[in-house]
């Protein structure tokens, strides 16, 4: 198994397979996917193209490793080093995403009753930036994505599906993932916040981020986008 | 990455109740800062495994070592009562259900964080004092009753006043037994961000044991899923909860109610 990645590549995976054993529905086996690989560089955006069902979004969670995949490894740069998410030790993998793996869920899922501005600071003062500058930082972000003011201090909880996306949003892109994988982040906005978030991505692309991610929006795709990478073919039979 | 060295080692862990099994062959490591959950039924065996982990009661078989701050490595059963004792008032916190089998009832909340310094040799009463208060306040309590006895305590304040008890000596290991199950669910709520917010800042490393899965969510780094004794599942957490692969953990999974 290779331990080392080629210049410029930032995640690399190889052989991964990835199926579900339903024990309690009479062990029903379901086959996502087997012998993928898939790699992506600084500065690229890879899409994960095929039609519902494909296993787009269980390939982009097996990437960062709230999937367990059944064989196969994922290479990630994380500083002057290659971890296997595959392999690595739950505490590796939690470092792996603090500092360089950043990953946008479909679905806010947050702490009950933090208000909105903490959660967008907080990935910023555990890595120990100065908190009136991680404030800062994430008012900035918040007033782009176009989140009140007035809102900032209450939980999102009973904010719109597209206000609480662009807080998910927000909690990523407030610090400058080397890696990002993004699970239809723009599903539920509106034009405008549609192309801030487009934005955002390419922004984030231009300054060498490399970005794995899923769009419905052909127009999405289209503008951020730089290769794709069909699962069709790749499902196992 | 450079691997950090465990700061728990548990080997071959066994209990026996006589004829009956406590918990089997259980080992893991917990490494400096990290949060490890247990969760299970009712008799899986964690409330066991938790007791035999944290000094409290000597396991049938197997081994817990701990690395000191001072003198290495040490094997919690096999150094004398007393210095054990010392290692538990010292280093280690132990955060209890029950906040009556964690407080002492007949003396004021100050009093409570104070003792633990005393016990670790602070004479200085003008700094005890002080650093109840800086406690009580981190635990965001009502420092107007800091002369209080703890039964005049709703029961998420008695949970605060433990975890101030605790904290006040800068334990690096924390064990908790159910810390949010008897409380409100709003109390609930707040308890777990203060807990996750005190114990991420200060790199405790922590072992939660709990039959509710949204509390490891919450607070925990890694998970262990126990069954009649066992460990039959551990990894990641969202991974475990999101992925199951055992059996009984996707029918825990499954079987939580939506609200």
């Amino acid at each position: 198994m290779t331990t080392s990645l080629e210049d410029g590549v930032m995640m690399k995976a190889e052989g991964l397979a990835k199926s579900f054993v339903l024990h309690n529905q009479g062990g029903v086996r379901l086959d996502v996917f087997s012998g993928l690989d898939l790699q992506v560089s600084r500065g690229e955006c890879l899409i994960l193209a095929g039609p519902s069902g494909a296993g787009k979004s269980s390939l982009l969670r097996s990437l960062y490793a709230n999937y367990k995949p059944q064989a196969g490894s994922v290479l990630v740069r994380h500083d002057d080093t290659v971890v296997d998410l595959c392999s690595a030790e739950p505490y590796e993998i939690l470092e792996v995403r603090r500092r360089t793996l950043g990953y946008v869920s479909q679905f806010l899922r947050v702490i009950p009753r933090v208000p909105t501005i903490d959660l967008v600071v907080e990935p910023l003062t555990v890595r120990g930036v100065d908190p009136a500058e991680a404030r800062e930082r994430a008012g900035t972000l918040l007033a782009r994505l176009r989140i009140p003011e007035a809102l900032w201090g209450l939980p999102p909880a009973t904010f719109s599906g597209g206000e609480q996306q662009r807080v998910n949003i927000a909690m990523t892109f407030v610090q400058d993932y080397p890696i990002l994988l993004l699970d239809e982040p723009t599903a539920s906005l509106d034009l405008e916040n549609r192309r801030t978030v487009t934005d955002l991505i390419d922004e984030a692309r231009q300054r060498g981020a490399a970005i794995v991610g899923i769009f419905h929006d052909a127009e999405v795709r289209a503008a951020v986008g730089t290769r794709s990478y069909d699962l069709t073919e790749r499902k196992a039979a | 990455m450079t691997a950090r060295a465990p700061l728990l080692q548990v080997r071959g862990l066994t209990h026996r109740y006589g004829r009956q099994v406590g918990c089997r062959d259980v080992s893991f490591d917990l490494h400096p800062g990290e949060v490890l959950g247990i969760v299970g039924e009712s008799g899986s065996g964690k409330t066991t495994l938790l007791k035999c982990v944290s000094g409290q009661m000597q396991p049938s078989e197997g081994e817990v070592a701990y690395r000191t701050r001072d003198i290495g490595t040490v094997d919690v059963y096999g150094m004398t009562e007393a210095r054990r004792r010392m290692l538990m008032r010292t280093d280690w916190g132990i955060v209890y259900q029950n906040a009556r089998d964690g407080l002492r009832m007949k003396v004021s909340a100050g009093a409570n964080v104070g003792e633990r310094l005393m016990a670790i040799g602070d004479r200085n009463y003008g700094h005890i004092r002080n650093e109840a208060v800086d406690w009580l306040e981190r635990v965001e309590m009502d420092i107007g009753r800091i002369d209080d006895l703890p039964g005049t305590f709703s029961g998420g304040m008695q949970q605060r006043l433990q975890i101030a008890r605790n904290l006040v000596t800068k334990p690096r290991l924390v064990f908790m037994d159910e810390p949010t199950s008897g409380l409100d669910v709003s109390v609930q709520a707040r308890l777990l961000d203060l807990i996750r917010g005190l114990v991420g800042s200060l790199g405790i490393a922590c072992v939660v044991v709990t039959h509710d899965l949204g509390v490891v969510r919450l607070l925990s780094h890694r998970l262990m899923v126990m069954k009649g004794g066992r460990v039959v599942e551990q990894g990641l957490t969202d991974q475990v909860l999101d992925d199951p692969q055992h059996p009984y953990t996707q029918l825990l999974v499954s079987s939580i109610l939506p609200v």
